[in-house]
């Protein structure tokens, strides 16, 4: 566990980035994914491999949380920016707890059934 | 012992919420369908609801309100959309003004809920329900604020009387 600036950073989470990070392709894509333009074909153009390798580690930056693909029309535009994800998973997370209580209390109210009244 | 299996899926601002009830699903309707039922686990903790309003037809819809630890109070609203009993339900759901409108133009969440027969003794619930990440968060997110600040200092009381 790293703990930064507040913020604590699980072993697993470090372990995915830097993974991630290890290759040299993933960091050309990555720099690429700065600029967040390119769509995964256009992406995929640009290495001397395989559409479905590129997309692999693409899929392996993603797993990271170092990039996600942003819907633009037809294309998935490969891009860095999380903004947009960030009240999301604000917004998840808040409702994620939410729901979990009140499932229990939903099961606390079944199991009151079964006691003698 | 209940266990709740949650899934979210961040790019579409969606949670699928799942447990299996030792009941059956007219028991688990019930939850949804009996005001009375409903208003002792939609609230959070420091946020008890009292549900006013209880139409559970297409068209129909649910107002309640939360009191919080000050007894301040937050107003809420249901606009039920699809009722199948006891399987399924729709509704959207949102935060109402003082006179009971609803806050926003847009509601909160569109909420789906399955409720299906596992075996003879047991009934799996689903609620898929997603989220307007746009509409105006502050009050939820002030809440849910409060119930995890009471909740740690609750744990510290427990923790301090433990000796």
């Amino acid at each position: 566990m790293v703990v930064h600036m507040g913020l604590t950073i699980t072993d697993e989470r470090a372990d995915a980035v830097f993974g991630a990070l290890a290759d040299a392709t993933r960091r050309d894509i990555l720099s690429h994914a700065m600029g967040g333009d390119l769509g995964v074909s256009e992406l995929a153009d640009l290495y001397p491999m395989s559409f479905a390798a590129v997309q692999k580690h693409v899929a392996v930056l993603e797993r990271a949380g170092l990039v996600r693909k942003r819907p633009e029309g037809r294309r998935r535009v490969v891009t860095t920016d999380m903004d947009g994800l960030l009240d999301a998973r604000v917004v998840l997370d808040h409702y994620e707890e939410l729901w979990r209580g009140r499932v229990a209390r939903m099961h606390d109210l079944l199991d009151d059934d079964d006691l003698p009244s | 012992m209940s266990t709740v299996d949650i899934t979210k899926d961040l790019e579409n601002a969606t949670l699928i919420v799942t447990s299996v009830f030792a009941a059956s699903p007219d028991r688990v309707w019930r939850l949804w369908a009996d005001p009375r039922q409903l208003e002792r686990w939609w609230g959070p903790d420091p946020y008890p609801a009292t549900v006013v309003d209880h139409d559970l037809r297409p068209g129909g819809h649910v107002s309640y309100y939360m009191t919080g630890p000050e007894g301040d109070q937050h107003k809420g609203y249901w606009c039920v959309m699809e009722v199948e009993p006891p399987r399924r339900l729709v509704f959207e759901d949102g935060f109402a003004d003082a006179t009971g409108e609803p806050d926003d133009d847009l509601p909160l969440s569109r909420a789906e809920v399955t409720i299906e027969i596992v075996d003879e003794v047991h009934t799996r619930m689903t609620i898929e329900s997603v989220y307007d990440t746009t509409a105006d968060l502050e009050q939820v997110l002030a809440m849910g604020m409060e119930e995890g600040i009471r909740t740690a200092v609750e744990q510290i009381h427990a923790l301090l009387a433990e000796g």
